[in-house]
């Protein structure tokens, strides 16, 4: 389950989709649209994706996983549009068998999200707007 | 041969169109077709040293030749979850 949505994410799906018999431990992750950033309040976030592409380097993320834990249990949900804050802009949930490894595996997914997957926010303030694109 | 050149966030603001089908000369590469688009566009220099290129949906070197009909996108760094 490797998508990008336009509208709010709920989490049961993704929990639904890695959950088995043989899975002890399901971890999941959500991305909030925080208030303030980088010294300014956040109105909201306008996400934009190279949807092909995201869709691609999602794939890969999940091949990663796989070679590294032998998990092939993941969902990543990823939104674009208009968030507000208090928005998920982001889910992902892994499923193994014991909780260190699905721990492990979900927190090296959303940092590879950020490194490789062609998705952008702009964040649009009180005092403007911009593209976050400098790698803080 | 023909290219399309698909823009996104900054970049596709910089530019100010999503998409851009362009007729180029063999042999021309992924970071030729850079150069040609910040000649046109300045600002786009910025992010020279920044920006990763992609054909057909992979992460490609600068140096990469195009082929007849390749979809190449500019890629400034990334920003989602």
């Amino acid at each position: 389950m490797l998508e990008i949505t336009e509208s709010h994410i709920e989490l049961e799906p993704l929990v639904q989709h890695v959950r088995k018999n043989a899975n002890g431990a399901v971890v999941t992750f959500l991305g909030v649209v925080r208030d303030f950033s980088r010294g300014h309040n956040v109105v909201y976030l306008e996400y934009e994706a190279y949807r092909e592409m995201a869709i691609r380097k999602m794939q890969q993320i999940a091949d990663e996983v796989r070679e590294k834990w032998s998990i092939d249990d993941i969902a990543i949900v990823h939104r674009v549009g208009h968030l507000e804050v208090g928005e998920r802009a982001v889910a992902i949930a892994v499923g193994a068998p014991h909780r260190g490894v699905a721990f492990e595996a979900c927190e090296y997914a959303i940092d590879r999200l950020k490194e490789i997957v062609p998705i952008w926010k702009k964040e649009v303030g009180e005092g403007g707007e911009a593209w976050i694109d400098d790698r803080p | 041969m023909k290219v399309k050149t698909k823009f996104f966030a900054a970049i596709k603001d910089i530019v100010g169109t999503p998409e851009v089908e362009l007729e180029i000369t063999p042999g021309t590469t992924a970071g030729d077709l850079f150069q040609r688009y910040c000649r046109q566009h300045p600002r786009l220099n910025q992010y020279a040293e920044r920006i990763m290129i992609s054909v057909n949906l992979e992460f490609v070197s600068p140096e990469t030749h195009l082929k007849d009909w390749d979809e190449i996108a500019f890629i400034p760094p990334v920003s989602g979850g």
